[in-house]
């Protein structure tokens, strides 16, 4: 019987749940490197049992780790992340440029066919690459040639924090950071051009329409389609079906536009998913409801999906990188909160289950769908 | 034989149960102690010092003999109880709440 394992990075330390395929009784194995904030961990499709993870401190600053036993022990491998050459400067609060400055990574993409390959989003925003498990890593420096110098922190952070290999072009790699937005090469990283022409951003930026310096939260892609992509904007939810050339707006009847994860499901690829949070000031679900809420159009039409999540009084947030599907049939969905919770929903979002209650903020949660 | 105390997170990380005892060939100093702590402990490279710079990371802090050599330059002498093992060299994880 198949299998999952969901990886799950906290403020305090990396978290591994399993069950076998029913998802009925979970195993929780942590708290590994306790006390470090996990920023993401993910595991290699050509190799399940190879894992790769973030571990940062604001005291003791990047670690990096690698398993390659499904997450039993760990191999600490290269945190050096220099950035190509002299690294240049980028726009800051006062208006002035800033040096790039290297604080720690925040995103994982380990290459769907060579365990070998991972890529890792840094802040600040930089692409960088090891084909080697992790011994050595090279920035992808032509990245930052476009309009970096235009790049401005948001208030999370200059992070680049999505990244998505294109299954089928795999010359084809598309990224996203807060306050610059999407990215796309189609050389393997040599050049990059913005991607983010449909984007508004009346209240953000000066110039609604900017090349650069839309508040991506998220971008999801699901294999079989990969010209389609959805997204989570600081507001709004968009789609492009054109692979970044053009976006345009599904957010629809949604209660709020404003959310961070968004996820496609893993056998429908216009079947999305979302959690709404009130507002960019107020980081929690709108009427104190956790709800999620499907789009099986591609996005416009949404319906609240709810049982067995709180209904009264919850104000936790849903991190961008906290929300993940399993390839089981009925497809699973998965997501963790600030509060510590990871909620489960074995048949495609109709009942959500918790896993686990009180677990530490959650950062990430990644979901492997074993043999 | 100097004795360096790391801070937990630290022991963790280098997989050490106690104090970590360094021989310096040469003068001891600040720079040459942390120089043999990396070289002996390579996962600790970027845990105390920026590995490019080597500039002290901001909420790690340096004292021996109840002195605070923190904002010291790494040419830095040890004190003599420091360099013959009488006295440990501390690195500290610095109050930064949370």
């Amino acid at each position: 019987m198949s299998r999952v394992r969901v990886l799950v990075g906290t403020k305090k330390g990396a978290f591994i749940l399993t069950a076998d395929g029913r998802r009925e009784q979970w195993e929780v194995n942590g708290p590994h490197f306790g006390g470090w904030e996990i920023y993401h961990l993910k595991g290699s499709a050509a190799q399940p049992d190879r894992l790769y993870a973030s571990q940062t401190s604001g005291w003791f600053g990047q670690v990096m780790q690698r398993s390659d036993d499904g997450g039993k022990t760990w191999e600490a491998i290269s945190n050096e992340f220099k950035y190509d050459g002299v690294p240049g400067t980028h726009q800051w609060y006062d208006g002035t440029q800033h040096p790039w400055e290297f604080k720690r990574i925040w995103h994982l993409e380990p290459s769907p066919t060579d365990p070998d390959i991972v890529y890792a989003g840094a802040e600040d925003a930089a692409l960088f690459k090891a084909v080697d498990g992790g011994r050595t890593w090279q920035e992808l420096p032509g990245l930052r040639s476009a309009k970096g110098h235009l790049w401005q922190p948001g208030a999370g952070g200059m992070c680049l924090h999505t990244i998505i290999l294109d299954p089928k072009r795999p010359e084809r790699i598309f990224i996203a950071i807060s306050a610059a937005g999407v990215f796309r090469t189609d050389d393997t990283g040599k050049t990059w051009k913005p991607a983010n022409r449909g984007l508004k951003s009346p209240y953000e930026l000066p110039d609604p329409d900017a090349e650069v310096g839309h508040c991506v939260h998220r971008i999801a892609m699901h294999p079989s389609h990969p010209d389609v992509l959805f997204m989570q904007k600081h507001w709004d939810v968009m789609r492009t079906n054109d692979a970044g050339e053009s976006w345009s707006e599904v957010s629809g009847n949604l209660p709020s536009d404003f959310g961070f994860p968004i996820e496609v499901h893993a056998h429908e690829p216009e079947t999305i998913y979302v959690v709404p949070i009130k507002s960019d000031s107020e980081h929690f679900p709108p009427e104190g409801k956790l709800r999620v809420y499907r789009s099986r159009t591609g996005g416009n039409e949404w319906e609240a999906l709810t049982r067995g999540l709180p209904q009264k009084d919850c104000y936790v947030n849903v991190l961008r990188d906290a929300m993940a599907v399993d390839s089981l049939e009925p497809c699973g969905v998965y997501f963790g909160t600030t509060g510590g919770q990871v909620y489960m929903s074995p048949d495609s979002g109709e009942t959500w289950i918790p896993i686990v209650h009180d677990l530490p903020a959650v950062l990430s949660v990644e979901v492997q769908s074993l043999p | 034989m100097i004795h360096v105390v790391l801070p937990f997170h630290l022991r963790t990380l280098a997989r050490v149960d106690g104090d970590v005892h360094l021989e310096i060939e040469g003068p001891a100093t600040l720079g040459s102690v942390l120089d043999a702590l990396e070289a002996r402990h390579p996962v600790l490279r970027g845990a105390i010092r920026d590995q490019v710079t080597l500039i002290r990371r901001p909420f790690v802090r340096f004292y021996a003999c109840e002195e605070d050599l923190s904002h010291e330059p790494p040419q830095t002498q040890l004190p003599a109880a420091v360099v013959n093992g009488a006295e440990p060299f501390l690195i500290v994880g610095a109050m930064a709440g949370g």
